[in-house]
């Protein structure tokens, strides 16, 4: 059984949607992934919310993580959701969010069904523990 | 954390028959979960894939391999972008390097693949080599499998081609393109690694930039070399003696041949790789591609050659899953055994030594199999 769980891996995507050029922090995120050993699948800048669902649902990823620095994440975010329930991939994908967003905003993401947001400042490692101890089992 | 519970019901209850149908039926989320079980070797992953088989068969499969940046994904994209036009579907499985310390990976093939983006009649999947010696060709041809029982027109798997592994991946597609760039000196590291074997297809991408001409002049030089070199290898191939012999088997071959066996027979077996000209980033040449893979399809179809492929390759999966079944097998005598340690011990100290060792756990197998044909003998 030991082979047959190091044949598993965390699989990651790491999106940036809409218009929002700032992608350092998704690239440190990707990096800290990987190294974390997760694979990591990174989108590429403005992405809409669709071409995100599609990359989701086709790669079948356990996590989604999407970085908005634009203060776009009340539109931007429910089109996720709604995407990844339109393809019945919503209940078991751990869905992330991380950039710049007001605390009066958190509550309201995370009651659509994002799992955590996570601020400037956050310690890599704490996401990484997070994602290990809730990426959805299959 | 309710939503995880919920997850896992469902797709523990989706295991075989469910999973496959809805796959068949054109469920997306389906053809993803699918391929997410071949590739993690996920427990009732071969019934899955046994059920598959008998859906294959309709794909065109085609192999793009190169050296990292010689522009693989863009030219990729570009190949969707005009087989979509073309009113066919397309499905696309990139394989990326993984790290071996960690096993982690960015896999970025899908960041080029913007050409097709919203549009799910392509189907992009990235994979790692999850350093797994040998099993990424198995979980490849696994997953080429799902994506063309799913009903994919045309599958194309990208890989970087940088070493034996790669080269197995390619082995599932029947037209291999082999990205050569524009650059003195990568035509002779390319007969080390052995890639001018595999390629059907030659392409000198960003044949836009300098040393474009130069580069395309020595591939040239190197195919011709190569068919000068390998005459004898190249008939070999195509039954005995073309030369001594004629009607040897070369009849279903020479169809389109009215001529002397020995010279235009022999050509007509043999594929002589093509070299084509591609600017990937504008779209440069993409069609004098498609027509060379289509060639070469035609080519190996009329000369019989691809159901020899085929059968080759049919051949090689039944040996591949044997190797990785009997290892498995041994893996649990020697667990029963009390492990490895106490025979790598036992050697170290000079006891014995690795060939006795694997002698006696094949033990059991040897005797079984002896057995059985002293039985029927």
């Amino acid at each position: 059984m030991s082979a047959d769980q190091k044949q598993r891996s965390i699989r990651c995507l790491v999106a940036k949607v809409g218009l929002d050029g700032h992608d350092r922090g998704a690239h440190v995120i990707a990096r800290a992934f990987r190294d974390a050993g997760f694979e990591v699948i990174y989108s590429g800048l403005h992405k809409a919310p669709e071409e995100i669902v599609q990359a989701a649902v086709q790669e079948d990823v356990d996590v989604l993580g999407i970085s908005i620095l634009s203060g776009a994440h009340n539109t931007l975010i429910p089109k996720v959701v709604e995407g990844l329930e339109e393809y019945g991939a919503f209940e078991d994908t751990l869905l992330l969010v991380g950039g710049v967003i007001p605390d009066e905003d958190k509550q309201e993401l995370k009651a659509q069904g994002v799992a955590e947001v996570f601020g400037p400042g956050t310690e890599l490692e704490e996401t990484i523990q997070f994602v290990r101890e809730n990426a959805p089992r299959r | 954390m309710s939503g995880d519970s919920q997850g896992e019901r469902v797709a523990d209850a989706d295991e075989p028959p469910e999973l496959i149908s809805d796959l068949l039926a054109g469920d997306h989320r389906a053809l993803a979960r699918v391929i997410t079980k071949i590739e993690n070797r996920a427990p009732g992953y071969r019934d899955l894939v046994s059920a598959l088989h008998e859906h294959t068969g309709d794909a065109a499969v085609v192999g793009v391999t190169g050296s990292p940046g010689s522009g693989k994904s863009t030219l990729v994209d570009k190949l969707a972008e005009e087989y979509r036009d073309q009113d066919l579907t397309v499905g696309v499985i990139a394989v990326d390097p993984s790290s071996p310390y960690t096993g982690g990976a960015v896999l970025g093939d899908r960041i080029r693949m913007a050409s097709t983006v919203g549009d799910m009649d392509v189907f992009v999947r990235s994979m790692s080599a999850r350093g797994n010696l040998g099993g990424l060709s198995t979980a490849t041809a696994d997953a080429v499998k799902a994506l063309d029982a799913f009903g994919k027109d045309r599958i194309i798997i990208e890989t970087v081609g940088a070493g034996q592994n790669e080269i197995d991946v390619v082995r599932a597609a029947d037209t291999v393109a082999v990205l050569v760039p524009p650059s003195s000196g990568d035509t002779v590291q390319m007969l080390k690694a052995g890639i001018l074997e595999i390629a059907d297809v030659f392409v000198v991408n960003k044949a836009d930039l300098d040393g474009a001409d130069r580069t395309v002049k020595e591939l040239r030089e190197m195919i011709e070399l190569r068919d000068d070199v390998n005459p004898v290898l190249g008939a070999g191939k195509h039954g005995p003696g073309v030369g001594s012999t004629p009607n040897d088997g070369g009849d279903e071959g020479s169809e389109s041949a009215a001529g002397t066996l020995d010279t235009v027979g022999g050509e007509e077996a043999t594929w002589t790789p093509q070299i084509v000209e591609t600017v990937a980033t504008r779209g440069e040449g993409v069609d004098d591609l498609l027509d060379a893979f289509a060639a070469h399809r035609e080519h190996v179809a009329a000369t019989g050659r691809a159901e020899e492929m085929e059968r080759t390759r049919y051949a090689e999966e039944i040996r591949t899953l044997l190797r990785d079944d009997a290892a498995g097998l041994l893996e649990r005598e020697i667990e029963r055994r009390g492990g490895i340690g106490e025979f790598v011990d036992a050697v170290v100290a000079r006891e014995t030594d690795p060939y006795e060792v694997a002698d006696e756990l094949l033990g059991p197998l040897r005797e079984c199999v002896e057995e059985r044909a002293r039985d029927e003998g």
